[in-house]
């Protein structure tokens, strides 16, 4: 069986299968959404980051913007739900496009402009000046597409989709182009391998999908303010679920939501500062002594993790 | 209203100079993100609220209180953390999740300990002790320090303290790195690290010494903090953090003196956004910081440029 077709079967199709039928079982509906969220944003920073080596620090830009494409296009041209979460997508590749420039910056550079991208998004959506088009700070309301169940759904089918496209990466020559212009992009570049279009296209791949899944939780949520959608701790969240997992893989992602993101539910609600405390205690260890995430548990041991 | 806005911006913009200057240092040095960085201004404003709460005298105290504790503690935090990091693959990139960690720790202790209630502290108890000396030595009859006249104008006396503040610990900096040896052998850490490692200089040590340097300067900005935005609750480090970088990107990462210039850059702008298009004032740090880091990677003074 190729590979891919295992991914497929093995890890997309049950992960897909499980978070479609558990509403049905479990009550905490808004919970299981907020676990869809996150697998859908810690996947596209590891589309990113774990296969390009750029370190998306203000990637709730494209989530936040994707929320008031969405709410706009309910609000001022009173789209149905799912074309506007489409819009949704088309606003976080226009941004990404937008800040493509950025990707000329390396490193730590790159990390800091795009954190600054995302804030100047934040401002200028809140900015009182543009009340008659984003409502500015006082936040939106859209009960008329209010749909939860629907939400998840279409939360659920971005899910395959994203995880779709990191199987692929996984397994086709594209992503192991990617893989080799993060470690070496001039012997990448030597070796015939198209640098700009490789890096713009996971950019604007992971953009789109944090576009879509920004749109989806406006459509969720219903009512929100420019802070809750454009919050620093989507961005934290998701590389540091991604992170912990281990990037660069398809499996690493997952394992680092359903543990970290469970553990902030039990304890993050009732006592968020001590939750705040582990979390940062978990994060400092985890660079000290895991870098490469959990899966280099495994991967040194010489299994091989998909 | 102009001379007013430009004179402010200069004010701000030594204290915001200040701010940014041990941020900086850190990364110019060890290549390190210091994202905790705020989080130390925030514990140095909370120093000013004991010193202030607890004996009782005048916040100025806490400076050199403040850089003490954090240099020692910055030393300590060094040996911990910076080895280690620095034999990992990637450790620009790992150190700011790293320190991202560090700076969740600090709030969160700082919360349990503290709440999350705002702080602040009465403006006319920063430099008391000018004034007591002024009427011990010359006479005349204590009372508040009323606003500072420049060009005219009234400024509330803390920012002209915290101004010159700044300025004095920019100036001692600068005879650190220029005028003293481990200055010298930072500088040259600074500009090859492997090279400097071969000439045979302890960078461990440079780069502890500057690494704490750099935490002690964030706490005394943190002292005048309070008085320069009001309030602080234990989640202001990560504005100040963000600002910070805007700063210091300004001036040009790495080049520590260029801290100064983008720190005045940064406040001369900011006033004159506030004053004339204030809704607009909130985009600015994170316009300009993407504007710079695109059109001059280097900053403003920066020599050489970093492009993938």
């Amino acid at each position: 069986m190729p590979s891919a077709l295992k991914h497929t079967l093995f890890i997309l199709a049950p992960l897909v299968i499980v978070l479609a039928v558990l509403p049905g079982v479990y009550q905490n509906h808004l919970l299981l959404f907020n676990f869809v969220i996150f697998l859908v944003l810690a996947q596209g920073v590891n589309i990113i980051y774990g296969f390009t080596g750029y370190l998306p620090f203000g990637y709730v830009g494209f989530f936040g913007a994707g929320a008031y494409g969405f709410a706009i296009m309910v609000m001022h041209l009173q789209a149905p739900a799912l074309l506007a979460v489409l819009a949704a997508g088309v606003v976080g590749i226009l941004l990404g496009l937008l800040l493509t420039p950025l990707l000329r910056l390396s490193g730590a550079y790159f990390a800091i402009a795009n954190l600054a991208a995302s804030l100047a998004v934040l401002h200028l959506v809140a900015n009182p000046a543009l009340e008659s088009i984003t409502k500015g700070p006082y936040g939106v309301s859209l009960t008329g597409t209010f749909n939860p169940n629907s939400a998840y759904m279409a939360a659920v089918v971005v899910l395959a989709l994203t995880v779709a496209a990191v199987v692929y990466l996984k397994n086709s020559s594209f992503g192991l182009a990617l893989q080799a212009v993060r470690e070496d992009s001039v012997s990448a570049a030597m070796a015939g391998v198209n640098v700009v279009k490789m890096r713009v296209l996971a950019w604007l791949a992971s953009a789109l999908v944090a576009g879509l899944a920004g749109g989806i939780y406006a459509w969720y949520v219903s009512v929100f303010y420019p802070d809750n959608v454009f919050s620093g701790e989507f961005s934290i969240f998701a590389i540091v679920f991604a992170l912990f997992g281990g990037v660069a893989t398809i499996t690493g992602p997952i394992v680092g939501v359903i543990i970290l993101y469970g553990i902030y539910n039990l304890i993050g609600f009732t006592t968020p500062q001590y939750f705040q405390l582990i979390y940062g205690l978990l994060i400092m260890g985890l660079v000290l002594f895991l870098p490469a995430g959990l899966v280099s548990l495994a991967t040194r041991r010489g299994w091989h993790v998909p | 209203m102009l001379t007013y806005a430009l004179v402010a911006g200069v004010l701000f913009g030594l204290y915001f100079s200040l701010v940014g200057i041990g941020l900086n240092l850190v990364f110019g040095v060890m290549r390190i993100v210091n994202l905790a960085h705020g989080d130390v201004l925030m514990l140095g404003a909370f120093i000013a609220l004991g010193v202030v709460t607890l004996a009782g005298i005048d916040p100025l105290f806490a400076v050199p209180l403040a850089f003490i504790v954090f240099l020692l503690a910055g030393l300590l935090l060094y040996w911990v953390l910076v080895p280690r990091l620095q034999g990992s693959v990637n450790p620009e990139m790992l150190s700011i999740i790293l320190f991202f960690g560090l700076s969740q720790v600090i709030e969160a202790i700082t919360t349990i300990f503290a709440g999350t209630s705002e702080r602040s502290i009465q403006s006319r108890l920063l430099g008391t002790v000018f004034s007591t000396i002024k009427v011990k030595w010359f006479g005349g009859k204590p009372g508040p320090a009323g606003p500072v006249q420049i060009f005219g104008q009234g400024f509330p006396a803390p920012w002209v303290i915290a101004a010159v503040t700044s300025l004095v610990a920019i100036g001692l900096v600068y005879l650190y790195l220029y005028r003293s040896r481990l200055g010298t052998l930072t500088r040259a850490v600074m500009s090859r690290r492997d090279e400097a490692l071969a000439t045979g200089i302890d960078v461990d040590r440079v780069s502890a010494a500057a690494f704490g340097i750099g935490l002690g300067l964030a706490a005394v900005a943190g002292v005048f903090a309070p008085f320069m935005f009001g309030s602080v609750t234990p989640a202001f480090g990560a504005d100040a953090t963000v600002t910070s970088f805007a700063i210091v990107v300004l001036g040009s990462l790495g080049n520590p003196l260029g801290t100064a210039l983008g720190g005045v850059v940064y406040g001369v702008c900011y006033m004159l956004v506030q004053t004339y298009l204030s809704s607009w004032a909130d985009l600015l740090p994170y316009v300009l910081l993407i504007l710079i880091l695109l059109l001059r990677p280097s900053g403003l003074l920066g020599r050489q440029v970093r492009v993938a």
